[in-house]
């Protein structure tokens, strides 16, 4: 049973998941994308993924799949037909750079989805990721989040951009799903209703 | 003071219902302690050494005698009688109990209260100077923007989760009472050379593990890019901010190690995108907001008042009391009063709920039904006509709240320390408790002067220790208790943070190194010369001679 919850028009219900996830192989190497930082990788240029796990990714023949993006990165011409065909969406983990992809993906409304997946609650990097794809990139498509993605994390979620939600495995997405409208009426402008509140309704003088 | 409407009531209801809803889910095993730690942290449950305890927000410490009266009454039902007031101008309770939580904010949302995002890695309550609005050296009233950002933080979806908790202060004074330096954020308001409110933006101040002052990262922002500024410095370091370890997430650890000039460029280019964005505040917004501070309807009076000069000069305790607990007000005939929560042997910043409804009277009969929480732990009344401090000063007495120690050596700023908090290394009330009952001798702690004597019970620093002119740190060695001390911090426009003058100390020494400290100052002073000033102009080693003089002190 599906545990995805998707956003149309406002209404969320739970839905069958077309896409599979393609996932990096485990690497040997100890990842380091906790121990260091963004502004470090960017320095340093510094990779977190190796090309053995690059090289090594299965990818399915057929069918709608969501790659890494440093596979989607380095192995762009083994489908770019399928990239025309609407097949090809890519995940991105919190520490990953946004000008990574859109450097490589001048049009990201080529891609039907975009992921980003949480490793843990706590990381709310996944906020500023969803308000930038949408603010700054333009991105219209399917917006997932997946990963450590708990009821309490949707109304959030769904402010920054987000209208896709693959809920944990152990928890129940019907359940979840009330969550998404913990409040009726926020304060501050964000992606999903830009204007704040002072803006929105006359308050009085 | 602001007042809710329709829509800030929703939101407080709406919080209390979706927190009522993870209580419950965690109590009945469908949410995992670390689950719900984040979850009930936002609503500032912390789990204690003892029990849980709840940190309630005042906003920029501002309160009504009707939500002080809630509280005192919250603190009877629920907890022992008492609550703490904090540096963060919040009130802690110490012993309620995790099922009745939701009932508490519950409560809370009858007087516009609530706990929300008073702890967890979330902007947490803003503060400012406890006399804005009344202050003589005001230029600009923060309060207005101070409850702008509070809206705009409270469940901002982009900052909901960042590395670390972060900290505002917004001050519109000449001096500084705000601390703005040691925070997150500094917001510093000023009238520019156009005539227009601006703002001087300080970030990456902090106490803490690593103390530092914070850099300023733009001198002029016009006062309607307040929020969108903001969204630009939180959002680069919500991205970049480190998260792998909690002791070097704040922003300050990032704004250090890219350099204030390169982290400005980050965040300018961020800016670059926002500016001009919806979430700009618009004029009828800040006037909307003004209008609930207001001056308050002042009567017409002469700058003297006969019966308070006859009783100060015919009553000395009364004397003492106005040198110390009242302070000057921009309007003629009337004065600011402390309401002292530091008497000594008393844990500093504590109240029952009869002192908060005895403050919350006092506050109805003599100034306009309102008060503030200071950052220094104690109760202001802002606005007393002359003609009522004498009759306010009995009042007070009659509470224990006229302990006439403002600014000097016992009114001391001290975390709640081992004796409560699970973080902390070691008990910080006792060391408060002993230094005052060893300088429990008004004549002393007078000819001593102003002072400023900081207790933190670990390097969270929740006491400020970094900045008090003497500060004092709990420290875990082996196992036991030991206290470091520091001379030379001092918060306001020429902040510093102190140097510690060497190895630790047990708790039984503690009152005979500050001892120490002081008699170096008396014989070393000049005529006009604070502690503080003493300290600076003699660096430490003077001090650092006579408290480890081998004879006396044994470490």
């Amino acid at each position: 049973m599906s545990n995805l919850i998707k956003l149309d028009q406002g209404i969320a219900s739970v839905v069958a998941d077309e896409w599979t996830l393609v996932q990096l192989p485990v690497s040997q190497i100890e990842e380091r994308k906790q121990a260091g930082k963004v502004v470090l990788f960017k320095l340093t240029g510094e990779e977190t993924v190796t090309d053995e796990q690059i090289a090594n990714t299965a990818i399915p023949a057929d069918g709608k799949v969501i790659l890494p993006l440093r596979v989607f990165v380095a192995r762009r011409a083994e489908f770019a037909s399928r990239i025309a065909q609407g097949e090809i969406g890519v995940w991105l983990a919190t520490h990953e750079l946004l000008e990574d992809l859109a450097q490589h993906q001048i049009n990201l409304n080529q891609l039907p989805i975009i992921g980003i997946f949480v490793e843990r609650f706590a990381d709310g990097r996944i906020f500023s990721l969803g308000t930038l794809l949408r603010t700054r990139y333009g991105f219209k498509n399917e917006l997932r989040a997946f990963g450590d993605v708990l009821r309490d994390q949707l109304f959030f979620l769904k402010r920054s951009g987000f209208n896709s939600f693959a809920i944990r495995a152990d928890r129940s997405a019907e359940d979840a799903i009330a969550s998404l409208n913990d409040f009726s009426v926020p304060y501050q402008g964000a992606v999903d209703e830009p204007r704040p509140v002072f803006k929105r309704y006359n308050r009085g003088a | 003071m602001y007042k809710y409407d329709a829509i800030d009531q929703k939101i407080i209801n709406e919080r209390v219902a979706q927190y009522r809803d993870q209580t419950r889910r965690f109590l009945a095993g469908e949410l995992t302690e670390d689950e719900f730690r984040p979850l009930r942290l936002q609503n500032g449950l912390y789990i204690q050494r003892h029990a849980p305890m709840l940190r309630i927000a005042v906003p920029y410490g501002m309160l009504s005698s009707r939500q002080l009266r809630k509280l005192g009454d919250i603190a009877k039902k629920y907890d022992k009688g008492y609550g703490h007031f904090s540096t963060r101008q919040n009130l802690q309770l110490n012993w309620p109990k995790l099922e009745d939580t939701p009932d508490i904010l519950a409560e809370l949302a009858t007087v516009e209260m609530h706990a929300i995002q008073t702890s967890g890695n979330c902007i947490r309550n803003i503060t400012t100077d406890q006399f804005a609005g009344i202050a003589p050296d005001e230029i600009i009233d923060p309060r207005t923007m101070a409850e702008i950002l509070r809206q705009w933080s409270t469940f901002h979806p982009e900052f909901a989760l960042l590395p670390r908790k972060f900290k505002i202060a917004v001050s519109g004074t000449k001096q500084d009472r705000a601390i703005v330096q040691a925070h997150d954020i500094g917001l510093e308001f000023y009238v520019d050379a156009q005539g227009k409110m601006a703002i001087k933006v300080w970030v990456g101040g902090g106490l803490g593990r690593t103390p530092i002052l914070g850099s300023v990262i733009r001198e002029h922002l016009e006062w309607q890019h307040a929020l969108t500024y903001c969204e630009a410095i939180i959002r680069v370091y919500n991205l970049h901010g480190r998260r792998d370890n909690m002791y070097k997430a704040r922003i300050k650890i990032l704004v250090k190690a890219l350099g204030i000039d390169e982290f400005r460029k980050q965040v300018e280019t961020e800016w670059a995108h926002l500016k001009d964005a919806p979430n700009t505040i618009t004029e009828t917004e800040l006037a909307r907001v003004g209008k609930h501070f207001a001056a308050m309807p002042y009567e017409t009076l002469p700058s003297h008042d006969a019966s308070y000069d006859a009783a100060i000069a015919s009553n000395a305790a009364f004397a003492k009391w106005v040198k110390r607990c009242v302070h000057p007000h921009k309007q003629a005939g009337y004065r600011a009063v402390t309401l002292s929560l530091k008497p000594h042997g008393k844990a500093p910043g504590d109240a029952t709920s009869e002192q908060m409804w005895a403050v919350a009277d006092m506050a109805d009969a003599y100034s306009f039904g309102e008060l503030r929480v200071s950052h220094e732990q104690n109760l202001i009344l802002a606005d007393v006509k002359l003609s009522d401090l004498f009759p306010l000063w009995e009042k007070a007495r009659t509470a224990g709240l006229a302990t006439p120690n403002i600014g000097l050596l016992t009114d001391i700023i001290c975390c709640p320390g081992g004796d409560f908090c699970s973080l902390a290394n070691a008990k910080s009330i006792p060391i408060a408790e002993a230094i005052q009952t060893r300088f429990d001798n008004l004549d002393y702690l007078y000819d001593i002067g102003d002072i400023e004597l900081n207790i933190s019970g670990c390097m969270n620093a929740c006491g400020h220790h970094h900045v008090g002119h003497i500060g004092i740190l709990g420290v875990d060695k082996d196992g036991s208790e030991w206290y470091q001390v520091t001379i030379g911090g001092k918060q306001g426009n020429d902040a510093s943070i102190g140097t510690v003058i060497g190895p630790s100390f047990s708790a039984e020494e503690m009152p005979v190194v500050v001892q120490k400290l002081i008699e170096v100052y008396i014989q070393q002073r000049t005529p006009e010369e604070r502690f503080i000033d003493t300290v600076r102009r003699l660096g430490i080693a003077p001090f650092k001679a006579n408290v480890y003089a081998k004879e006396e002190v044994s470490a």
